[in-house]
């Protein structure tokens, strides 16, 4: 049980007794957690786990019924989404959700909405202090479009992109917020596995380039094994175990979660397979 | 090739009967003889027969298109002309033969047979589709039986009124003379030349498909332009009015109708500058973008300033009838451009918008009326009064925004369009009356004046207009390229993601419907100086629906297709007057096709270029 993280670095994200109910429905039960910063973390359990309520949660979009959510040491529970947003968390969806009818860097100048301050009656008059920022939001939307290898495909309209590159402006979006952390839903979900390489990779350089603490959700095990440093494995909207991949790929609670009762002891002894 | 052949015949059966159940309606409705009133040629061709010509001439180049794409024999586009011509013009032929004195038993008589015919068709298909003998029989039983009723009815309706006429008021004298070309006593040869001048159309209409590219579109061109022009006669008679001598003036119109010369020269003149432009226009074009940026730029500027300066002089240009229509073009113009701000940019259905105009109206109305109703008699004039309309407008926009912040989609349209019979209901209260009159409304508003001279005609009150749409055309292009723009874009596409990026939602909402109301106060206090009365009657849900169905036809979120949008919704009718009772049913079957056909309007917006900057060619191309 690793209460503090490797060389007891800081807790960037930290909830206690956090909890979620849908009318009777339990989706999240009194969750303790803790998200080391600058490491690379991965939620995972069976479907219907609470993944993705987990995730809605931290962002506010849902409102926790009990409990409290730390950012930074500061609360973000009960506050707006667009609110924590500005604090410098951002996310990516299960199912992308760009703006469709947008073009791939307007997405992307939209999410540097946080950093930017200009007025309507800046726009209309056009003032000087309105345009640099203008101009300075659309160069750094280009650098990001560079960065996810987009080049060239900025003036398209989002929905015309190929899904990967979908899933790429969707994380560059996500980045144009300057995050302290990043929340990515299934970020290789529907992905071949040459995608799911790149996307592993690109992951890690978020990390390792820009600094970002990275949380995922994510079900193709090789890529939670292969590049997450701590991971919090969910079932029923209980958190089941926590630590590094390999204490969790080997926790009998998991292997139940994920395979049922009979398998946990038969394989116990077994290296097993998740 | 069996089923390929079969295939088209269906097609061209399904079309022909669509164009002549269209005539066939058009008729019943009274639509055709109206039209027949106005002349597109003296003495040579009607709009009503123009109407008659124009559907199966459309329709079989449809047709023809389908199948020439369909990699079809030329032959086969042709009779298919043929066919859908005819097809057309069957319907219409049937119901003069029901109608005249000779053949009116046939309709007794179809009214008996149909019964039979029909049970045996659905029984045949019964039997086809493999059900067994005695369904087959019962099905034939129950149809003859309901299908009897029916026709029995009919036929007693027609017995007691005597003829069709009881019962299809429009089947009337003007319409035999119209759809038999003048030949109402003489029946088979008016039917003879409407099967074949429907058939010719249909025909010309194919052949007019097959045709090389180049002569097509040159002839096309030159058939709408004369078309339009002819229809249009009484407007552009108007407009040569004002710049031609009476002499000259008489040369090429006899009332308000074109001359077949004048016409003939127009048709020839109008197809050689089509065939000029389809010959060269493309090779122009591409010149043009092959200029550096400062040309091309120069070329660009030179245009526009055309355009200003023909902005400017419009008024003279088209004299004081048409001005008046200009300037009501332009207040709908303003009010689109300001409701597009919710719509377009925004995402926000607001079926409300009267609630802006008539709040600018009665602001105006009440500050400088110098009548009874007048609050201040006088003591402010018109320019005082415009930022206090803006900002009351802009009050009552925010006003109305605050209650349905939260609510999306068909929720928000619905509380909207709630809001504006609000208004009208308030407008005609006994409670405001003291204040705004009630029904009577407020009288007596004073035209502007600018430096001592009162703007009283339309041709000044144009410019007024014209100003205030320009400064709302600026501002909107401003804005949808701004920072804000871009939070409504988002918002529209996707409110939940756009509160993750981190946008006040309410904010933004909030200033989207403050903002698009400021225009409609603007729109609505110059209505109210240019028509000088304000009455309830004026602000109804209508006015709110037209601003819609013009963003809607132009383009959504696009500033020259609502422009257009304006032109064509509410000029056109407002040029076709005399046929104002079928209004609202062109304009319905105008959205519908557009809805089809066009979904992204007449002018779709364009993407703002971001990573290559608009003007500066990307640098893969800079080579050529």
């Amino acid at each position: 049980m690793a209460e503090k993280g490797k060389n007891g670095q800081r807790r960037i994200l930290e909830a206690t007794g956090m909890t979620k109910r849908f009318s009777g429905l339990v989706a999240v039960d009194s969750l303790d957690f803790y998200i080391p910063e600058g490491a690379i973390a991965s939620i995972i359990g069976p479907n219907g786990a609470g993944k993705t309520t987990f995730f809605n949660c931290i962002t506010g979009f849902y409102q926790i019924d009990e409990g409290a959510i730390l950012f930074e040491g500061a609360r973000i529970s009960g506050k707006t989404p667009d609110l924590i947003t500005r604090a410098g968390i951002s996310r990516t969806f299960q199912n992308i959700r760009l703006f469709n009818n947008m073009s791939a860097i307007e997405n992307i100048m939209v999410g540097q909405e946080p950093h930017l301050r200009s007025s309507w009656i800046g726009a209309i008059l056009g003032l000087p202090s309105t345009r640099r920022e203008d101009d300075g939001c659309e160069d750094r939307a280009r650098e990001l479009l560079h960065f996810v290898g987009l080049e060239g495909k900025g003036d398209m309209l989002s929905k015309n992109l190929s899904y990967g590159d979908q899933r790429r402006l969707e994380i560059a979006r996500a980045l144009a917020n300057r995050p302290k952390l990043v929340l990515l839903d299934e970020p290789t979900a529907g992905m071949n596995p040459r995608e799911t390489i790149e996307t592993t990779d690109f992951i890690r350089r978020l990390r390792d380039e820009l600094g970002i603490t990275v949380v995922l959700i994510e079900h193709d095990m090789r890529v939670v094994m292969e590049i997450s440093e701590h991971i919090t494995v969910l079932d029923y909207g209980r958190k089941i175990a926590e630590g590094l991949p390999r204490d969790i790929q080997t926790d009998p609670k998991v292997i139940e979660a994920y395979l049922g009762s009979g398998a946990a002891q038969s394989n116990a002894a077994a290296e097993p397979s998740i | 090739m069996n089923i390929i052949a079969s295939e088209a015949s269906r097609r061209v059966l399904r079309l022909g009967l669509l164009s002549g159940g269209f005539i066939l309606f058009a008729g019943l409705i009274g639509m055709i003889a109206s039209f027949h009133e106005r002349e597109v040629v003296n003495d040579f061709i009607s709009l009503g027969q123009a109407l008659l010509l124009a559907t199966p001439f459309l329709t079989s180049h449809v047709a023809a298109a389908r199948m020439s794409e369909a990699g079809e024999d030329l032959r086969l586009a042709l009779a298919g002309g043929l066919a859908i011509g005819l097809l057309t013009a069957l319907p219409t032929v049937i119901l003069l033969l029901f109608n005249s004195n000779e053949y009116r038993y046939l309709l007794d008589a179809s009214l008996k047979l149909l019964p039979f015919v029909a049970a045996t068709y659905l029984a045949w298909k019964s039997h086809a589709q493999g059900n067994e003998m005695r369904q087959v029989a019962a099905a034939w039983l129950v149809s003859a039986l309901l299908i009897g009723i029916v026709s029995f009815g009919f036929a007693l309706i027609f017995e007691v009124k005597g003829d069709l006429r009881g019962v299809f008021v429009n089947v009337d004298r003007d319409w035999v003379e119209v759809v038999t070309f003048d030949h109402r006593r003489e029946l088979w040869t008016g039917i003879g030349l409407l099967l074949a001048a429907s058939a010719g159309a249909g025909l010309a209409g194919a052949l007019m498909r097959i045709m090389p590219d180049i002569p097509r579109r040159a002839l096309l061109y030159g058939l709408g332009i004369t078309l339009v022009v002819g229809a249009f006669g009484e407007t552009v008679r108007l407009i040569l009015q004002e710049n031609l001598d009476r002499d000259t003036l008489r040369e090429i119109f006899r009332r308000d109708t074109l001359r077949q010369n004048a016409a003939l020269v127009l048709f020839i003149v109008s197809t050689l500058a089509g065939f000029l432009w389809a010959m060269f226009g493309g090779r122009a074009q591409s010149e043009f973008a092959a200029l550096d940026n400062s040309r091309r730029h120069m070329i660009r500027n030179l245009g526009m300033l055309l355009f200003a300066a023909l902005l400017l002089a419009l008024p003279w240009l088209i004299g004081r009838t048409l001005s008046d229509v200009a300037v009501t073009i332009g207040i709908f113009v303003l009010m689109g451009l300001g409701l597009n701000i919710a719509i377009g940019l925004a995402g926000l259905l607001d079926l409300g918008y009267v609630t802006n105009y008539a709040v600018g109206a009665y602001i105006l109305a009440v500050l400088t009326s110098i009548g009874p109703l007048g609050l201040f008699k006088g003591a402010f004039t018109f320019w005082m009064v415009i930022p206090v309309a803006l900002l009351a407008a802009m009050f009552a926009g925010f006003i109305f925004a605050v209650p349905v912040l939260r609510m999306r989609g068909d929720y928000l349209a619905i509380a909207t369009l709630g809001f504006g019979e609000i208004i009208g209901k308030l407008a005609l209260s006994d409670w405001l009356k003291p204040l705004i009159g009630g029904a009577q409304g407020v009288q007596n508003i004073p035209k502007p004046f600018l430096f001592a001279t009162e703007l009283k005609n339309p041709e000044q009150l144009y410019y007024i207009v014209l100003a205030a749409s320009l400064v709302t055309l600026f501002v909107s292009i401003r804005l949808n390229n701004s920072r804000t723009g871009r939070q409504w874009m988002a918002i529209r596409e996707d409110e939940d993601v756009a509160t993750a990026m981190g946008i006040d939602t309410a904010r933004a909402k909030l200033l989207a419907f403050t903002l698009s109301a400021a225009t409609g106060g603007v729109a609505g206090a110059i209505f109210a100086a240019k028509v000088g009365t304000v009455f309830p009657n004026s602000f109804t849900v209508f006015i709110s629906i037209n601003v819609l169905s013009l963003i809607i036809v132009g383009g959504i979120a696009s500033n020259p297709g609502i422009v257009l949008g304006a032109v064509v919704l509410i000029g056109m009718p407002e040029l076709l007057r005399e046929f104002s009772e079928f209004r609202f049913l062109m304009y319905g079957a105008l959205l519908i096709l557009m809805m089809i056909n066009r979904p992204q309007g007449l002018i779709p917006s364009k993407l703002v270029m971001h990573e290559v900057h608009a003007g500066v060619k990307p640098k893969v191309s800079a080579g050529d």
